[in-house]
């Protein structure tokens, strides 16, 4: 069984899907991406799904699950680089993508994860009431 | 039903494991590219092909898939039948609706892989195993 590789780049994980994946292959990379998560304490996972010529519902319910893990583990998941003809077949398979955020490539993913965790955990939180307690006179 | 004349020889794919399925997949893109589908349509045909081999797989117990040519003398297309000697299906409106499943996924494999095709035939009753013929014509 092929194995799709898991890449750190900084508070990232890279899963650049080359292979024409089997289904025990797409289960594997759910699994190996869980414990990746939790032993690197990234929080976000970018899926380029460049290099693929289709998306089954197989593959599709694997990245709605995937982004649900690791929801669940404190990480975004977007997925890149989806091809315009898989678009078009996705929706007409009936395949919705529940729960999946997409971006172009993985520049703007990369974007999107650095946006969101500022949304999360930026400034405004920081200064919340009750935090002014210091005299800076 | 179904139209056309068979060109060539049809190519026989044996549908026993996840990998097969990856196989017939490769299958169905080459000869979807030797008629000249457009990208889109070969697209679909992929999908669609991935979806009832894996049917054929995980409900029929294996089978097979077998891969030709049609031309119909305007167009040309590529027609798959997906046989397996499996249960069978009991009911059938049932199992052509979107989201309907026995086995845990998601339900749209047979339905939307129907709306992939332009042609769609199945045949299978309990005891006599499922025999899917779909075909898919050049633009």
């Amino acid at each position: 069984m092929e194995r799709v590789p898991v890449l750190k780049i900084g508070d990232i994980l890279l899963v650049s899907i080359q292979v024409d994946m089997s289904d025990q292959t797409a289960v594997q990379l759910q699994e190996d991406l869980a414990e990746r998560i939790v032993a690197t304490g990234c929080h976000g996972v970018i899926i380029d799904i460049t290099a693929l010529d289709i998306v089954d519902s197989f593959v599709g319910r694997m990245l709605s699950t995937i982004a649900s893990i690791s929801k669940v583990l404190d990480a975004e998941t977007v997925v890149v680089g989806m091809r315009p003809a898989v678009a078009i077949t996705l929706v007409e398979l009936g395949l919705s993508l529940n729960g999946i955020r997409t971006a172009l490539n993985v520049e703007r993913g990369m974007e999107l994860i650095a946006a969101t965790r500022d949304d999360d955990y930026g400034y405004d939180d920081l200064d919340e009431p009750g935090d002014q307690s210091t005299d800076t006179r | 039903m179904t139209a056309g004349v068979d060109l060539g020889d049809p190519q026989a794919q044996a549908i026993r494991s996840d990998e097969d399925v990856v196989r017939v997949r490769q299958l169905v893109r080459t000869v979807a590219v030797a008629v000249r589908l457009s990208l889109v349509d070969q697209t679909k045909l992929v999908t669609a092909a991935s979806e009832l081999a894996r049917n054929t797989l995980v409900y029929g117990g294996g089978g097979s898939a077998e891969v030709s040519t049609v031309d119909n003398g305007r167009r040309r297309g590529v027609r798959i039948v997906f046989a397996d000697d499996g249960p069978g299906i009991a009911d059938l409106d049932l199992a052509l609706t979107d989201g309907y499943t026995t086995g845990g996924g998601l339900g749209l494999g047979l339905s939307g892989a129907r709306r992939l095709v332009d042609e769609f035939d199945i045949d299978t009753g309990p005891g006599r195993g499922t025999r899917i013929t779909v075909t898919k014509w050049s633009r």
